[in-house]
């Protein structure tokens, strides 16, 4: 079960961890991309934070999709759009809810997962976000049919989104700009899976410090 | 790093509120959220056209906005795409219920937040169509990569549409044109030296003294090869070589459909330059590059399309598409037809273009 309340702690925790990890992740773009997917998330879920005082007495698709327009309106760049979609969509499959089930825990992240991939045109393997996300909801969606406790489900699929990121470093990059790098992006694990490994890490410190 | 700049945080900022100050006839630029607008906008009757993205490429966009050309331009932080909420504001501005026509160039960040605009700008009624350019053949294949970059037929486009929606062209008809434009437009870039954005103050890549690199991109994205530095005339020809080598390239775009109310995936090949082809020249400078060496460029350029039965009917030197202070230099030819070079020499009034006016 998630409340109103693990939602607002959730997104504080992803925008203090996104802070704590600003120069990993730019470091991480600097090798195949231009050095600022750390700066664009730091950025966003700054404002998202600014945005969450208006929202936090709302239902909770109110809140993902404040965090969606606020990611949207100062990410810029590929990150933007795509974590945007992500909260927006995300949103929508749970419109006025006020608690989630651990179903539909799942499946507003799943929804959310889908919407990125279709802004995005994205396969798994192209070495970007999904490769650790998408992997993950799995993970999470497959504990949770097996009835693990929700906490229990995403340290799983904490660990599958960390290998994931992981899993990218062979990978040659098919989207974005590290795409055109070819062959000269094997050897570096991407930005993009990194910091969605870290979303859902959020979102696993929100669960066990509660 | 030596810049005319005050602080990191506000150059852009700065460099705004002047351009604002200096051309007060033709724009003015509105800021939270950011974009340059047409004085006279919204202008009855008219296709509103847009254009963006991240800024470090000066005069484009925001120094195309005027008569002939743009109706407005959301510049980004430096080397970042502008957000949608810019792009739809600087829309609700400028549109005159004729329609909205966004030029954007093929960068991943640039596409997604034009697409999310015009889903914004769609869900208040209005007609809106993103265009894509991806003209730059340093990047040979569309499977493998985000495909060809947008860069200096980018300019030629704005120019043309510019001209075409002015004349009263609708919408369904200024798309079909700007796509046109785009599959007729090739380039290719080159760096002599990298560039440093102000935020970072480090140059975005190494490049060694006496080396070149081939086939870069506007933000000095890796080429298509590096090499020692050579004569002009021969990095001009091996660019040319790139530029006129007829490959299939297919690509798919993703465009607007009014019928299918949707998105959908359009696939589109570039037509082969053939002898006796009419071409717009476009020789650029990266921004570092001073304009004696573009018109040794030309010179070579020109000779190129003589022995290749291609007729310069037109062309544009200097400054146009740049990457701040890098050294180098981009070429582009335009394949054109009457209405193209009616178009391209109707009247423009904008801070970097301006003729017949
Ligand atoms: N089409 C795409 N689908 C999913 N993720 C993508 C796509 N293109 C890029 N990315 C992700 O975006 C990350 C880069 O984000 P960021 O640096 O903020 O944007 P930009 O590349 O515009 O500078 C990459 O590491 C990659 O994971
Ligand atoms: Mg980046």
């Amino acid at each position: 079960m998630l409340s109103r309340n693990d939602i607002i702690q959730w997104i504080k925790t992803s925008a203090t961890l996104l802070a704590e990890n600003k120069e990993y992740l730019t470091e991480l773009d600097r090798a195949i991309g231009d050095a600022d997917h750390g700066d664009n998330m730091d950025r966003g879920f700054k404002k998202a934070l600014l945005q969450l005082d208006e929202v936090k007495d709302k239902d909770i698709g109110s809140i993902l999709k404040s965090i969606g327009m606020a990611l949207i309106s100062s990410v810029g760049g590929a990150a933007g759009p795509l974590y945007g979609t992500f909260y927006m969509q995300a949103a929508n499959a749970v419109a006025a809810k006020q608690e989630l089930s651990d179903e539909e825990v799942v499946e507003f992240l799943q929804a959310g997962t889908t919407g990125l991939i279709n802004r995005g045109k994205t396969k798994p393997g192209d070495k970007t976000i999904i490769d650790s996300l998408q992997p993950a909801i799995v993970t999470l969606k497959n504990n949770i049919q097996e009835g693990q406790e929700l906490a229990e489900a995403m340290q799983g699929a904490v660990h599958r989104a960390e290998q994931g990121a992981r899993e990218t470093i062979p990978l040659v990059a098919k989207k974005g700009r590290a795409s055109y790098l070819g062959e000269r992006s094997v050897g570096h694990q991407d930005p993009g899976a990194t910091s969605a490994y870290l979303l859902l890490k959020a979102l696993l410190v929100t669960l066990e410090s509660r | 790093m030596k810049k005319l700049m005050n602080k990191p945080d506000d150059v852009l900022r700065g460099q705004l509120d002047g351009l604002a100050k200096a051309h007060s006839d033709l724009l003015q630029v509105h800021f939270d959220p950011t974009y340059i607008y047409r004085s006279d906008a919204p202008v009855k009757n008219k296709v509103a056209v847009i254009s963006g993205g991240g800024s470090g490429h000066e005069p484009l966009h925001g120094g195309y906005v005027g008569k002939g050309m743009l109706d407005a331009a959301c510049p980004g932080e430096i080397f970042t795409s502008p957000t949608p909420d810019q792009m739809f504001e600087a829309a609700k501005k400028v549109h005159a219920g004729a329609g909205i026509l966004n030029i954007v160039k093929n960068y991943t960040g640039d596409v997604m937040n034009f697409e999310m605009a015009a889903d914004m700008a769609r869900a208040e009624g209005m007609k809106v169509h993103n265009i894509i350019i991806d003209d730059d053949v340093a990047v040979k294949d569309s499977l493998y990569t985000a495909g060809r970059r947008g860069v200096g037929t980018t300019v030629l486009a704005e120019k043309i549409v510019g001209a075409a929606a002015e004349a009263g062209y609708e919408l369904n008809n200024l798309a079909d044109l700007c796509r046109k434009i785009n599959l007729n437009g090739r380039s290719m870039g080159m760096a002599l030296t990298p560039c440093i954005t102000p935020g970072s103050g480090k140059p975005s890549f190494d490049l060694a003294d006496d080396e070149i690199e081939i086939g870069i991109g506007i933000h000095g994205e890796p080429g298509v090869r590096r090499t020692n530095i050579k004569p002009a005339d021969e990095i001009v020809e091996e660019m040319m070589l790139a530029i006129m080598e007829n490959i299939e390239y297919t690509r798919t775009l993703r465009e607007w459909s009014d019928n299918q109310n949707d998105w959908i995936d359009v696939e589109a090949s570039d037509p082969p330059f053939n002898t006796g082809d009419n071409v717009i020249a476009f020789v650029n400078s990266m921004g570092g590059t001073p304009i004696s060496e573009l018109y040794g460029v030309y010179r070579k350029v020109a000779e190129i399309c003589d022995e290749k039965g291609l007729k310069i009917v037109r062309k544009l030197i200097g400054p146009y598409i740049t990457s701040i202070e890098m050294q180098g230099c981009s070429i582009t030819l335009l394949k054109v037809d009457d209405e193209m070079i009616r178009l391209w020499d109707a009247p423009v009034k904008t801070p970097a273009l301006k003729w017949g006016i």
